[in-house]
Protein backbone atom coordinates (compact mmCIF):
# COMPACT_ATOMS: atom_id res chain seq x y z
CA UNK A 1 0.00 0.00 0.00
CA UNK A 2 1.47 3.35 -1.14
CA UNK A 3 -0.03 5.63 1.06
CA UNK A 4 0.49 8.94 -0.69
CA UNK A 5 -0.49 7.29 -4.39
CA UNK A 6 -3.29 6.25 -2.07
CA UNK A 7 -4.44 9.79 -0.99
CA UNK A 8 -4.04 11.01 -4.80
CA UNK A 9 -6.21 8.13 -5.59
CA UNK A 10 -8.90 9.28 -3.35
CA UNK A 11 -8.97 12.92 -4.21
CA UNK A 12 -8.78 11.94 -7.83
CA UNK A 13 -12.49 9.98 -6.94
CA UNK A 14 -13.98 12.88 -4.96
CA UNK A 15 -13.10 12.56 -1.68
CA UNK A 16 -11.93 15.18 0.63
CA UNK A 17 -8.10 14.18 1.96
CA UNK A 18 -5.88 15.28 4.59
CA UNK A 19 -2.73 14.25 4.88
CA UNK A 20 -1.04 14.01 8.20
CA UNK A 21 3.36 13.91 7.90
CA UNK A 22 5.84 13.51 11.37
CA UNK A 23 7.99 16.76 10.55
CA UNK A 24 10.35 16.99 13.85
CA UNK A 25 10.64 14.35 16.26
CA UNK A 26 12.68 14.47 19.78
CA UNK A 27 13.38 11.64 22.08
CA UNK A 28 12.07 8.07 21.29
CA UNK A 29 9.27 8.35 18.90
CA UNK A 30 7.79 5.94 17.14
CA UNK A 31 7.74 6.51 13.59
CA UNK A 32 10.58 8.76 11.63
CA UNK A 33 10.56 12.44 10.37
CA UNK A 34 8.71 12.09 7.08
CA UNK A 35 6.26 9.21 8.00
CA UNK A 36 2.53 10.01 6.47
CA UNK A 37 -0.98 9.19 7.70
CA UNK A 38 -3.42 10.21 5.34
CA UNK A 39 -7.21 10.38 6.18
CA UNK A 40 -10.25 10.87 4.05
CA UNK A 41 -13.32 12.85 4.38
CA UNK A 42 -15.17 9.45 5.73
CA UNK A 43 -12.26 8.91 8.27
CA UNK A 44 -11.00 6.37 6.62
CA UNK A 45 -6.75 6.39 7.32
CA UNK A 46 -3.63 3.81 6.29
CA UNK A 47 -0.10 4.87 7.18
CA UNK A 48 0.99 6.07 10.96
CA UNK A 49 2.48 8.71 12.83
CA UNK A 50 2.91 7.03 16.01
CA UNK A 51 2.74 3.67 17.31
CA UNK A 52 -0.85 3.96 17.25
CA UNK A 53 -0.92 6.64 20.23
CA UNK A 54 -2.10 9.82 18.50
CA UNK A 55 -3.73 8.68 15.37
CA UNK A 56 -7.38 8.63 16.75
CA UNK A 57 -6.56 12.33 17.82
CA UNK A 58 -5.35 13.25 14.37
CA UNK A 59 -8.03 11.83 12.61
CA UNK A 60 -10.05 14.28 14.21
CA UNK A 61 -7.82 17.14 13.77
CA UNK A 62 -7.68 16.00 10.26
CA UNK A 63 -11.66 16.01 9.92
CA UNK A 64 -11.54 19.62 10.70
CA UNK A 65 -8.74 20.90 8.88
CA UNK A 66 -10.65 19.03 5.44
CA UNK A 67 -13.55 21.26 7.07
CA UNK A 68 -11.92 24.57 7.64
CA UNK A 69 -8.95 24.08 4.85
CA UNK A 70 -6.36 25.06 6.88
CA UNK A 71 -2.90 23.60 7.76
CA UNK A 72 -1.95 22.52 11.12
CA UNK A 73 0.73 21.76 13.31
CA UNK A 74 0.11 19.15 15.99
CA UNK A 75 2.15 18.55 19.11
CA UNK A 76 2.08 15.24 21.21
CA UNK A 77 4.66 14.66 24.19
CA UNK A 78 4.27 12.42 27.50
CA UNK A 79 0.67 11.45 28.12
CA UNK A 80 -1.14 13.62 30.24
CA UNK A 81 -3.95 11.85 31.86
CA UNK A 82 -4.91 14.75 34.34
CA UNK A 83 -5.65 16.97 31.72
CA UNK A 84 -7.50 14.21 29.23
CA UNK A 85 -5.33 14.40 26.24
CA UNK A 86 -3.44 11.56 24.33
CA UNK A 87 0.05 11.55 24.47
CA UNK A 88 2.64 9.20 23.72
CA UNK A 89 3.70 6.63 26.44
CA UNK A 90 7.22 6.21 25.05
CA UNK A 91 7.77 9.52 26.84
CA UNK A 92 9.11 11.11 23.26
CA UNK A 93 7.33 13.73 21.34
CA UNK A 94 6.31 14.39 17.88
CA UNK A 95 5.16 17.47 15.82
CA UNK A 96 3.24 16.66 13.14
CA UNK A 97 1.69 19.12 9.81
CA UNK A 98 -2.06 17.99 8.49
CA UNK A 99 -2.79 19.24 5.49
CA UNK A 100 -5.55 19.52 3.10
CA UNK A 101 -5.04 18.06 -0.06
CA UNK A 102 -6.62 20.72 -2.15
CA UNK B 1 -0.96 19.99 -0.17
CA UNK B 2 -1.91 20.69 -3.70
CA UNK B 3 -2.76 17.53 -5.59
CA UNK B 4 -0.82 19.23 -8.82
CA UNK B 5 2.00 18.78 -6.32
CA UNK B 6 1.32 15.25 -4.81
CA UNK B 7 0.64 14.26 -8.31
CA UNK B 8 3.98 15.12 -9.95
CA UNK B 9 5.86 14.03 -6.59
CA UNK B 10 4.23 10.26 -7.07
CA UNK B 11 5.13 10.18 -10.69
CA UNK B 12 8.56 11.15 -10.01
CA UNK B 13 8.77 8.96 -7.33
CA UNK B 14 7.75 6.02 -9.62
CA UNK B 15 10.45 7.05 -11.94
CA UNK B 16 12.81 6.60 -9.07
CA UNK B 17 13.69 10.47 -8.66
CA UNK B 18 15.35 11.72 -5.77
CA UNK B 19 12.70 14.51 -4.85
CA UNK B 20 11.99 16.74 -1.80
CA UNK B 21 8.77 18.68 -1.21
CA UNK B 22 9.98 22.34 0.38
CA UNK B 23 6.21 23.01 3.08
CA UNK B 24 6.81 26.93 4.61
CA UNK B 25 5.46 25.81 8.37
CA UNK B 26 4.46 29.74 7.90
CA UNK B 27 2.83 31.25 4.98
CA UNK B 28 2.34 30.15 1.88
CA UNK B 29 4.86 28.93 -1.33
CA UNK B 30 5.10 24.69 -0.78
CA UNK B 31 7.40 23.50 -3.78
CA UNK B 32 8.63 20.54 -5.35
CA UNK B 33 12.48 20.04 -6.12
CA UNK B 34 14.18 17.53 -8.06
CA UNK B 35 17.40 16.21 -6.80
CA UNK B 36 19.29 16.97 -9.79
CA UNK B 37 17.77 20.49 -10.13
CA UNK B 38 18.81 21.95 -6.71
CA UNK B 39 20.93 24.59 -7.30
CA UNK B 40 19.69 27.85 -7.83
CA UNK B 41 17.57 27.35 -4.86
CA UNK B 42 17.04 29.59 -1.79
CA UNK B 43 17.32 26.16 -0.10
CA UNK B 44 20.14 24.95 -2.13
CA UNK B 45 22.50 23.85 0.92
CA UNK B 46 19.74 22.39 3.10
CA UNK B 47 18.41 20.54 0.34
CA UNK B 48 21.87 18.46 -0.98
CA UNK B 49 21.94 17.74 2.67
CA UNK B 50 18.60 16.19 3.22
CA UNK B 51 19.57 14.38 -0.11
CA UNK B 52 22.62 13.07 0.61
CA UNK B 53 21.20 11.70 3.90
CA UNK B 54 17.93 10.55 2.71
CA UNK B 55 16.74 12.49 5.88
CA UNK B 56 13.49 14.78 6.08
CA UNK B 57 13.69 17.85 8.61
CA UNK B 58 12.70 21.23 9.52
CA UNK B 59 15.31 24.03 8.46
CA UNK B 60 15.66 27.96 9.54
CA UNK B 61 16.02 30.32 6.69
CA UNK B 62 15.83 34.18 6.66
CA UNK B 63 13.69 33.79 9.45
CA UNK B 64 11.27 30.94 8.21
CA UNK B 65 10.77 27.49 9.32
CA UNK B 66 10.62 24.94 6.30
CA UNK B 67 10.05 21.28 6.11
CA UNK B 68 12.34 19.28 3.65
CA UNK B 69 10.04 16.29 2.88
CA UNK B 70 12.72 14.01 1.18
CA UNK B 71 12.17 10.75 -0.99
CA UNK B 72 14.71 8.62 -2.76
CA UNK B 73 13.97 5.90 -4.43
CA UNK B 74 12.58 2.99 -2.64
CA UNK B 75 15.48 0.20 -2.51
CA UNK B 76 15.35 -2.53 -5.03
CA UNK B 77 15.57 -5.72 -4.52
CA UNK B 78 16.83 -7.99 -7.65
CA UNK B 79 16.93 -11.83 -7.38
CA UNK B 80 18.91 -13.93 -9.17
CA UNK B 81 17.02 -17.19 -10.13
CA UNK B 82 13.70 -17.93 -10.20
CA UNK B 83 13.87 -20.98 -7.61
CA UNK B 84 11.64 -21.62 -5.12
CA UNK B 85 13.40 -19.71 -2.23
CA UNK B 86 13.04 -16.69 -4.80
CA UNK B 87 9.25 -17.05 -4.32
CA UNK B 88 9.43 -16.32 -0.66
CA UNK B 89 11.90 -13.53 -0.86
CA UNK B 90 10.01 -11.71 -3.39
CA UNK B 91 6.72 -12.32 -1.90
CA UNK B 92 8.28 -10.86 1.76
CA UNK B 93 10.63 -8.59 -0.33
CA UNK B 94 7.36 -6.56 -1.43
CA UNK B 95 5.77 -6.85 1.99
CA UNK B 96 8.90 -4.99 3.24
CA UNK B 97 8.38 -2.16 -0.03
CA UNK B 98 11.27 -3.42 -1.93
CA UNK B 99 10.82 -3.22 -5.37
CA UNK B 100 11.49 -6.38 -6.84
CA UNK B 101 12.70 -7.77 -10.35
CA UNK B 102 13.85 -11.52 -10.82
CA UNK B 103 15.96 -13.08 -13.34
CA UNK B 104 16.92 -15.90 -14.17
CA UNK B 105 17.35 -17.06 -18.38
CA UNK B 106 15.53 -20.87 -17.82
CA UNK B 107 12.07 -19.63 -18.53
CA UNK B 108 11.22 -23.22 -16.58
CA UNK B 109 11.25 -21.21 -13.72
CA UNK B 110 11.39 -17.93 -14.68
CA UNK B 111 7.29 -18.07 -15.15
CA UNK B 112 4.39 -15.74 -14.62
CA UNK B 113 2.74 -18.29 -13.20
CA UNK B 114 5.35 -18.81 -10.25
CA UNK B 115 5.81 -14.96 -9.93
CA UNK B 116 2.67 -13.61 -10.78
CA UNK B 117 3.16 -10.01 -9.33
CA UNK B 118 6.50 -9.21 -9.71
CA UNK B 119 8.93 -7.74 -12.75
CA UNK B 120 10.42 -11.13 -14.41
CA UNK B 121 13.30 -11.18 -16.61
CA UNK B 122 13.63 -14.38 -18.59
CA UNK B 123 16.78 -13.41 -19.57
CA UNK B 124 20.32 -14.06 -18.74
CA UNK B 125 22.15 -11.09 -16.39
CA UNK B 126 24.36 -9.64 -18.23
CA UNK B 127 21.21 -9.07 -21.09
CA UNK B 128 18.90 -8.12 -18.08
CA UNK B 129 21.39 -6.18 -15.99
CA UNK B 130 22.56 -3.14 -17.85
CA UNK B 131 18.63 -2.37 -18.78
CA UNK B 132 17.85 -2.42 -15.08
CA UNK B 133 20.43 0.23 -13.95
CA UNK B 134 21.51 -1.20 -10.83
CA UNK B 135 22.50 1.43 -8.05
CA UNK B 136 23.41 1.97 -4.74
CA UNK B 137 19.87 2.01 -3.71
CA UNK B 138 19.43 -1.70 -4.73
CA UNK B 139 20.32 -5.06 -3.52
CA UNK B 140 21.47 -8.68 -5.56
CA UNK B 141 20.28 -11.92 -4.31
CA UNK B 142 21.81 -14.55 -6.17
CA UNK B 143 19.96 -17.69 -5.93
CA UNK B 144 21.01 -20.07 -8.46
CA UNK B 145 24.07 -21.78 -7.82
CA UNK B 146 25.05 -21.68 -11.10
CA UNK B 147 28.16 -19.51 -11.60
CA UNK B 148 27.26 -18.79 -15.65
CA UNK B 149 24.56 -17.58 -13.85
CA UNK B 150 25.29 -16.02 -10.56
CA UNK B 151 28.81 -15.17 -11.46
CA UNK B 152 27.96 -12.11 -13.88
CA UNK B 153 25.30 -10.92 -12.09
CA UNK B 154 27.55 -10.60 -8.76
CA UNK B 155 30.52 -8.85 -10.65
CA UNK B 156 27.96 -6.06 -12.22
CA UNK B 157 26.43 -5.72 -8.47
CA UNK B 158 29.73 -5.12 -7.23
CA UNK B 159 31.16 -3.11 -9.87
CA UNK B 160 27.46 -0.90 -9.41
CA UNK B 161 28.07 -0.54 -5.96
CA UNK B 162 24.62 -2.06 -5.00
CA UNK B 163 24.27 -1.59 -0.93
CA UNK B 164 24.20 -4.97 -0.27
CA UNK B 165 25.49 -8.43 -2.89
CA UNK B 166 24.97 -11.98 -1.13
CA UNK B 167 25.18 -15.12 -2.66
CA UNK B 168 23.44 -18.48 -1.90
CA UNK B 169 25.78 -21.41 -1.65
CA UNK B 170 28.38 -22.98 1.17
CA UNK B 171 31.40 -21.74 1.96
CA UNK B 172 33.26 -24.46 -0.01
CA UNK B 173 31.44 -23.05 -2.93
CA UNK B 174 31.45 -19.47 -2.21
CA UNK B 175 35.46 -20.49 -1.91
CA UNK B 176 35.48 -21.49 -5.58
CA UNK B 177 33.31 -18.62 -6.17
CA UNK B 178 35.47 -15.86 -5.13
CA UNK B 179 38.92 -17.72 -6.90
CA UNK B 180 37.08 -17.65 -10.29
CA UNK B 181 36.16 -14.05 -9.60
CA UNK B 182 39.86 -13.09 -8.41
CA UNK B 183 40.70 -14.70 -11.99
CA UNK B 184 38.57 -12.16 -13.64
CA UNK B 185 40.65 -9.28 -11.82
CA UNK B 186 38.48 -8.22 -9.27
CA UNK B 187 40.37 -7.38 -5.90
CA UNK B 188 40.22 -9.06 -2.60
CA UNK B 189 39.01 -5.83 -0.40
CA UNK B 190 35.53 -5.92 -3.56
CA UNK B 191 34.78 -9.17 -2.96
CA UNK B 192 34.71 -9.34 0.26
CA UNK B 193 30.93 -7.13 0.36
CA UNK B 194 29.57 -10.27 -1.12
CA UNK B 195 27.34 -11.93 1.72
CA UNK B 196 28.15 -15.66 1.75
CA UNK B 197 26.66 -18.24 2.77
CA UNK B 198 23.72 -15.57 2.03
CA UNK B 199 21.80 -14.43 5.34
CA UNK B 200 21.45 -13.79 8.73
CA UNK B 201 22.88 -17.10 10.69
CA UNK B 202 19.62 -18.01 12.51
CA UNK B 203 19.10 -21.73 11.44
CA UNK B 204 16.75 -21.16 8.60
CA UNK B 205 15.85 -24.65 6.66
CA UNK B 206 12.77 -24.09 4.62
CA UNK B 207 12.73 -21.40 1.43
CA UNK B 208 10.49 -18.93 3.55
CA UNK B 209 12.47 -19.08 6.59
CA UNK B 210 15.84 -18.62 4.47
CA UNK B 211 13.39 -15.70 3.01
CA UNK B 212 13.83 -14.13 6.29
CA UNK B 213 17.20 -14.55 7.18
CA UNK B 214 18.20 -12.68 3.80
CA UNK B 215 15.53 -10.19 4.14
CA UNK B 216 16.92 -9.51 7.77
CA UNK B 217 20.76 -9.31 6.87
CA UNK B 218 19.75 -6.77 4.12
CA UNK B 219 17.61 -4.68 6.54
CA UNK B 220 21.05 -4.76 8.93
CA UNK B 221 23.33 -3.78 5.73
CA UNK B 222 20.72 -1.37 4.65
CA UNK B 223 20.04 0.40 7.80
CA UNK B 224 23.21 -0.13 9.54
CA UNK B 225 25.27 -0.04 7.22
CA UNK B 226 28.00 2.26 6.37
CA UNK B 227 27.85 2.37 2.93
CA UNK B 228 24.30 4.33 2.86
Amino acid sequence: MDILKLAEHWRRAGNDVAVATVIDTWGSAPRPVGSHFVINGDGRFEGSVSGGCVEGEVVTEALDVIRTGQSRVLEFGVADETAWRVGLSCGGRIRILVEPLV
Amino acid sequence: MRLDILSALNREREKRSAVAVVTPLTGEGQRLVLADAVTGDPLAEDLSRAFRAGRSRIVAHEGGEYFIDVHVPSPRLVIIGAVHIAQALAAMGERLGYDITIIDPRTAFASPERFPTVVLRAQWPEDALPDIGLDRFTAVAALTHDPRIDDPALTAALTAGCFYVGALGSRKTHARRLERLAEQGIPADILSRIRAPIGLAIGAISPEEIAVSILAEITQVLRKGEDL
